[in-house]
């Protein structure tokens, strides 16, 4: 029997995996071939989607991208033996787009069926957890300190100080809450984890929740993500059947349990506030802090809220040790970050990789600048809240310290490419755009701000009294900036402002037109 | 997700039986009256008040909060097209305003045959793969004009 491997994540369906799957399971059957084919996660390299990948005595062969009706000539080739074909990339470990990766929390996906428990104990699953449980909640916290691992959801808050100041609040319950709102434009990385590798994020939970002295958790995914809602929660029903889930945990007396929730298409329930408040059933309105979340979270209780790609660094973190993942990184910026490199690029795919590639190697380097073929104008990095950036930054070392000191931010690890026909006071017009249409309304200054920032952006465009216009923009940017309590209000002068700063003759295009004559 | 149900009393109720010993129902109740019905019917809006023991306003509050609740029904299909920035570096407001026009309808309408709701969406997480959108349930990547008004066509007949 030959074992074919097809990803089943939603980025491989939408370029139609699921045909090419049907096509080989056809051509087999009347070939009489004996083949089983198991769908996976994907492994991130979204050009070579659908990858179709063979088991062979020389390991693992990929062929990609395949067509339905490469499918044919691919048997004809003798692909089940890894066969020489146009399509034919090798092994994928030694592809160089993984080759360069260092793959801590993304060492399982693409390769293993996401729902089969035997496959993820074989690769190394469940080991953080069992060792979490041997060594006890103050040293779980100590090795997630020691880790450096700051949240992977755009605040860069270090995680083991967030765990500490649950664990030591006393409180009848505790709540451990993953925030799976992934709301960023050209972030994917926790939708993969939760399509590809489910039990990790899972154990991550587990391990949290027995740190702080938690009974129950909560994922918020975004209802943007149906597949990854339905794997998940496969997924957990199958963790609850193995005794990885419910009242003890992997055999210990811990007793934890997880819930799935689906968002409702509010970009401001990523903020974790707000988040909160969703999941008690209310609007998803951002809460003034304090008190925090680790002293009043969800129902008032002690809660734990990070981000899928936190919680799915920490099993690494306790199978190898902390300093095994801090080892990792550049500064203040441990162990590894998933960049996922989207938009108008050739090569677009999650790269997990220590921090410390320079803006332009992942540009350039790894996603081998645009898809169409033209110069990359600019790169928005961190989120439809994150800056702008021209090539003449692309120095910028990819760093929570190195962006914030170039007014930009890594968030959760966007990285979108756009070449030079881009127009960018239409971006920063559709960035207020944004802004007016997901603010949750509690502060004017964001809720007002938003849409007259807009209209200011639009009369720019149309060239109406460019010079008071621009000053006015620029206030109102100071004023949403320092007014609004939480960051999208405040942070969405960033990519207005860069391209006001960088783009400026996209500002003043009669201007330039009157220039050039 | 095709197939709406017509908005009816007794079955409400048993939505809201189905829910209500969840922590934090609201969302998931809301949730599975747009699922059943397509859309939250006015009426559903005491009757989840009472269960939950909240005021109308409130569930009223929340039910115009969120952009997924619909308050009237929607078509036989959804479809969402993704308007975020990563699937705009890829040509996808071309895509859309073809599509749009196309089918004669603006965001947030319904065909007049009552086969297709076009909504906008804010990322799907196929950002390296765009345009992208989502017919019911089926993903849909690198979108071209033409390849879209297939899979529409496909899906609500010609
Ligand atoms: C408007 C807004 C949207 C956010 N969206 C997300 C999101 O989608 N996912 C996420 O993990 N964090 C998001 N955050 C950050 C959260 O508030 C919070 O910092 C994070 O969940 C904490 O987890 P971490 O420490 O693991 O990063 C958002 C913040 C703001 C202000
Ligand atoms: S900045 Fe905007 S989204 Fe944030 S709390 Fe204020 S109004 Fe709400
Ligand atoms: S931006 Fe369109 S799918 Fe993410």
């Amino acid at each position: 029997m030959t074992r074919i491997f097809i990803p089943k994540d939603v980025a491989a369906l939408a370029i139609g995996a699921d045909k090419v799957a049907k096509k080989i399971a056809e051509i087999a059957a009347a070939r009489r071939l004996d083949v089983t084919v198991v769908r996976t996660g994907s492994r991130g390299m979204f050009f070579l989607e659908p990858l179709v990948e063979v088991e062979t005595a020389a390991g693992r062969i990929g062929y990609g991208p395949v067509a339905p009706a490469d499918v044919p000539a691919l048997f004809d080739a003798d692909f089940l033996n890894g066969g020489a074909h146009s399509l034919r990339i090798g092994r994928p470990e030694d592809h160089p787009y993984l080759a360069r990766q260092t793959r801590l929390t993304f060492a399982r996906c693409g390769i293993t069926d996401p729902l089969s428990l035997v496959d993820y104990a074989e690769l190394g699953g469940w080991r953080g957890l069992k060792r979490a449980i041997e060594m006890g909640p103050p040293a779980i916290v100590n090795e997630v300190t020691q880790s450096g691992l700051r949240g992977r959801g755009g605040a860069g808050f270090p995680t083991g100080i967030k765990w500490k100041t649950v664990a030591d609040t006393q409180a009848d319950r505790k709540y451990v809450v993953c925030n799976a709102d992934e709301g960023d434009s050209g972030t994917f990385a926790d939708r993969m984890v939760m399509e590809g590798d489910p039990f990790m994020l899972i154990e991550g939970m587990t391990i949290a929740a027995i740190a702080v002295g938690a009974t129950k958790g909560f994922v918020y995914c975004r209802s943007e993500y149906p597949h990854a809602i339905r794997t998940f929660n496969e997924a957990l029903r199958l963790a609850r059947c193995g005794g990885w889930l419910g009242p003890d945990v992997a055999g210990s007396k811990h007793s934890f349990d997880i819930e799935l929730r689906v968002g409702a298409g509010a970009y401001v329930c990523g903020e974790e506030t707000a988040l909160l408040d969703s999941l008690e059933g209310k609007r998803g309105i951002v809460r003034a802090k304090p008190p925090l979340p680790a002293h009043k979270g969800l129902f008032q209780r002690p809660t734990v809220v990070n981000n899928v790609l936190s919680f799915a660094a920490v099993p690494f973190i306790l199978a190898e040790g902390g300093k095994a993942y801090a080892d990792f990184g550049m500064g203040r910026s441990r162990g590894t970050m998933p960049i996922q490199i989207a938009g108008n690029v050739r090569y677009g795919g999650l790269f997990e990789t220590a921090f410390g590639l320079t803006l332009g190697e992942i540009v350039n380097d790894i996603g081998g600048g645009t898809l169409s073929g033209r110069p990359v104008r600019a790169v928005q990095c961190g989120g439809p809240l994150g800056a702008y950036f021209p090539p003449s930054l692309f120095d910028t070392p990819f760093d929570y310290e190195a962006f914030t000191a170039r007014d930009g931010l890594i968030g959760h690890g966007g990285v979108v490419v756009f070449d030079d026909t881009v127009d960018m006071a239409q971006m920063a017009r559709f960035a207020m755009e944004f802004c007016a249409i997901e603010s949750c309304g509690k502060c004017t200054p964001c809720r007002i701000g938003a849409v007259r920032g807009k209209e200011v952006i639009e009369r720019i465009m149309l060239g109406t009294n460019v010079d008071a216009n621009i000053t006015l923009l620029e206030d109102l940017c100071q004023t949403m900036k320092f007014g609004s309590l939480c960051a999208l209000g405040g942070f969405v002068p960033y990519p207005v402002m860069s391209a006001l700063r960088h783009y400026p003759e996209d500002f003043r295009p009669r201007a330039a037109a009157v220039a050039a004559e | 997700m095709p197939n709406m149900a017509v908005f009816d009393e007794a079955r409400a109720q048993e939505i809201i039986a189905e829910h209500i010993g969840l922590e934090g129902p609201l969302l998931p109740i809301l949730h599975a009256f747009n699922e059943e019905f397509g859309y939250v019917d006015d009426a559903a809006v005491p009757l989840i008040a009472q269960a939950l023991n909240i005021t109308r306003a409130e569930v009223h509050g929340v039910l115009t909060f969120y952009h997924d609740f619909r308050r009237v029904p929607a078509g036989r299909h959804m479809l969402k097209i993704c308007r975020a920035e990563a699937c705009q570096s890829r040509g996808s407001e071309d895509v859309a305003r073809r599509c749009l026009s196309e089918l004669g309808v603006d965001w947030h309408q319904t065909t007049r045959d009552g086969e297709l709701t076009v909504e906008p969406v804010y990322c799907l997480g196929l950002c390296a793969s765009g345009p992208a959108a989502l017919l019911d349930d089926e993903p849909l990547g690198q979108l071209d004009p033409k390849k879209l008004a297939g899979a529409v066509e496909e899906v609500c007949g010609s």
